[in-house]
């Protein structure tokens, strides 16, 4: 089968070819980019809009097996490519955890039948997530996961977080780190400072994530393990990680659209879906992390993307569980929020979506050269619309960019060769 | 005004002397034989209370009495709050019932502004998380003001757990907003960060503020602040802040002392300053019907009707 997409203009930050161009694809892999023949092939005419990799987001939560109220293999990765994402990452903080192999291959075998772009896991660190014994991660890289983590309950334990760096070396897969020391945020909802101290919210300071990334780091030189930081926040990880890749450690990092384009005054209105983890920090940490995005320092853009039941959201602040839904958004708001005011180039961004990401976690993703994974997104950077999140294809809600006005559309998602997602519609 | 009373924050100056000239008529009825007038009649008040409370939820309900209107109270541990119900399913509750204010006193920041989102009610806040307590700083205002003549430029100091307070964070907005400056003390791991920048001074050992205090306010120390490891224990807090008649006497003669109950008699205040005669807590709580009369009053619209009403 051959689709021939004419007339796109091209980002490809992992390769080198840009300006306008026609891409074959054949049999799920990129056969061409140039002026190939349209011989045999179906044409989609991409006129207008601009071609790039399909997106990938390492940090996600489908809430399969366990959570299905929530959000499902299939919701998910629906949502994934509407929001012109054919690769993820899922978290294993389900139920049961994913902390074995047969639970990977529960999730495994549910993308596989929902049949959109492609689902990779990352496995727990340890049994149940409960920080004491290593999960079998050797089992589960039989169910191909490309990372462990313990995502949402960091490993407390430094010694145990010393042997995973250690015993991950054997597989070449990264731990994953949810940096956040447990003690330190307390029973806190939000960020400590003038706005907590204003309306009065029990705070997290910035700082119980900064000792867990500097203990992290300091573990990761020990061990000379590869260590993933996820969704830092703060302008004192930004500066701890770019000293630890100085001295060449084998460290990368990720940052969430919302903490590029919100802080904690978003809190101030009491909208639940601001409640996320790590919690929308200040202006200065928010200038911080563009600033770390844009000298390199930062590897990738991650969603986090944690649906809730709407029932689940519609409580009191205290009440509310952290975490809310970007798959649909993070394009547009990027686009909008940082393209469009001239703090980044689009180019930047999507090689913070697509080839960054995939290095960071060794995903064969992230790129249009020849011979890669046939994943496009085709978008109009131009095109606005309003985010209206009763109609997100995700089961969730908890969107803090409900009602924005935003640039940006994704127009159409190919995955292994087959367009999925186009015009605003499942093909 | 707003049409709901949640934050002291967002009021201004004209709102709060308002409110408090308003309290000002009102207190006239309490010494009347019969202390009712009829400017709420027919209106439902709904006191909505998720947590324990004896003097707020019995001043709304009195004040709301007063101005006739008719009371429903709603005590969280007795209703269907125990069997789960929401509080969103709640406050739908109350709607359904036509209850046109709500007065809410809630375990979390920000539960009035959302119970105001479930409805066309009035919502006024009894008490918020750590959040604000409103009413209780209009009362303390009207206090102050009634013993010595002014807000602007007394010197006011607030002791005690300051970052688990909504008295003191009402205070601290109310009292600067009107003039007054403001001295918070308290042990610094009762201090939120950047306490400062709400425009008080902040000390943390009670000798600082000895010398010009015009108004010493004192807020509860509750004894699940010694588990969080904000204190070592209640006793060395009474050793250190404690007000007894030792340190009283070292203050100026006439400080008043104030505090918003419930008092924790051994602990910020010692029975002798509570019985004695420069503390006005009793006063408070007469001052508190009346700024509650005011608050209902003046968001059902009365205006240019306050004598018209009270007559």
């Amino acid at each position: 089968m051959k689709l021939l997409i004419k007339g796109a203009e091209i980002i490809d930050p992992a390769g080198k070819i840009a300006g306008r161009n026609d891409i074959l694809v054949e049999d799920g892999v990129i056969r061409e980019i140039g002026k190939p023949s349209a011989a045999g092939a179906e044409v989609l005419d991409a006129s207008g809009l601009k071609a790039a990799p399909g997106l990938v987001d390492i940090h996600v939560h489908f809430r399969d097996p366990g959570y299905e109220y929530k959000e499902n293999v299939a919701t998910g990765l629906r949502a994934a490519a509407a929001g012109g994402f054919t690769s993820v990452v899922c978290m294993p903080n389900t139920k049961p955890d994913i902390d074995t192999k047969s639970v990977a291959k529960y999730v495994n075998d549910k993308a596989r039948a929902a049949g959109l772009g492609r689902l990779f896991i990352a496995g727990a660190i340890s049994k149940k997530r409960e920080g004491a014994e290593l999960a079998e991660i050797g089992d589960m890289m039989n169910e191909g996961i490309v990372a462990v983590t313990d995502d949402g309950n960091p490993v407390m334990n430094a010694q145990l977080m010393r042997r995973a760096l250690e015993y991950t070396k054997m597989f070449g897969i990264p731990v994953m780190s949810h940096a956040e020391d447990k003690n330190l945020a307390g029973a806190g909802v939000m960020n400590e400072g003038m706005v907590s101290t204003t309306i009065g919210m029990r705070p997290i300071p910035k700082e119980a994530e900064t000792v867990m990334v500097l203990r992290d780091i300091e573990l990761a030189a020990l061990t000379g393990g590869r260590l993933h930081l996820t969704h830092i926040s703060s302008a004192e990880s930004v500066d701890a990680v770019r000293r630890a890749k100085a001295r060449g450690l084998r460290v990368t990092c990720d940052v969430t659209p919302h903490h590029l384009v919100l802080t904690d005054e978003s809190v101030m209105g009491f909208d639940t879906a601001t409640k996320v983890n790590p919690p929308l920090r200040a202006e200065s940490d928010r200038r911080a992390l563009v600033a770390g995005l844009l000298d390199g320092t930062i590897d990738a853009i991650a969603s986090d993307h944690a649906p809730h039941a709407v029932h689940e959201k519609e409580v009191s602040y205290d009440d509310a569980p952290f975490g809310l839904v970007g798959l649909e958004t993070t394009l547009a708001v990027l686009v909008t929020r940082l393209v469009e005011t001239g703090a980044a180039p689009l180019e930047l961004l999507i090689s913070k979506l697509t080839a960054g990401p995939a290095a960071a976690l060794g995903l064969n993703a992230g790129s249009l050269a020849p011979g890669a994974p046939a994943d496009i997104v085709l978008f109009d950077p131009a095109a606005e619309w309003t985010v209206d999140s009763s109609k997100f294809f995700s089961k969730g809600r908890n969107c803090p960019f409900n009602g924005w006005r935003v640039r940006g559309r994704v127009a159409a998602t190919v995955a292994a060769g087959n367009i999925v997602f186009k015009d605003g519609a499942f093909v | 005004m707003d049409r709901n009373l949640i934050r002291i924050r967002t009021l201004d100056k004209e709102d709060i002397t308002k409110i408090l000239d308003q309290s000002k008529v009102f207190l006239e009825i309490l010494d009347r034989p019969i202390k009712k007038v009829p400017a709420l009649r027919g209106k439902v008040v709904v006191t909505l209370f998720f947590e324990p409370s004896t003097r707020t939820r019995m001043s709304f309900e009195l004040a709301a009495k007063m101005l006739s209107a008719d009371v429903l109270n709603f005590a969280a541990s007795t209703s269907s709050a125990v069997k789960g119900e929401s509080l969103k399913d709640t406050a739908l509750t109350m709607k359904a019932l036509g209850a046109d204010y709500i007065v809410v006193r809630h375990t979390h920041t920000g539960a009035p502004e959302f119970i105001a989102k479930q409805g066309d009610f009035r919502v006024i806040n009894g008490g918020d998380g750590f959040g604000e307590h409103p009413t209780q700083a209009l009362l303390d205002l009207f206090t102050i003001r009634q013993k010595l003549g002014r807000l602007e430029g007394l010197n006011v100091a607030i002791m005690g757990d300051i970052a688990h307070s909504r008295v003191a964070r009402s205070n601290i907005f109310a009292l600067t907003k009107m003039g007054a400056n403001v001295r918070l003390v308290a042990p610094p791991t009762m201090l939120p960060v950047n306490i400062e920048k709400l425009g008080a001074q902040v000390h943390y050992r009670p000798d600082a503020i000895f010398e010009d205090t015009d108004v010493l306010y004192l807020l509860r120390v509750q004894t699940e602040r010694q588990k969080d490891s904000l204190l070592p224990s209640l006793k060395e807090y009474a050793e250190l802040f404690g007000v007894n008649g030792d340190l009283l006497s070292k203050f100026k003669k006439d400080v008043i002392v104030m505090h918003p109950g419930p008092i924790n008699r051994g602990v910020e205040i010692s029975h002798d300053v509570a019985d004695g005669n420069d503390t006005y807590i009793e006063e408070q709580v007469r001052n508190g019907l009346v700024v509650r009369m005011a608050v209902l009053y003046l968001l059902e619209g009365g205006k240019e009707a306050a004598h018209e009403a009270v007559n």
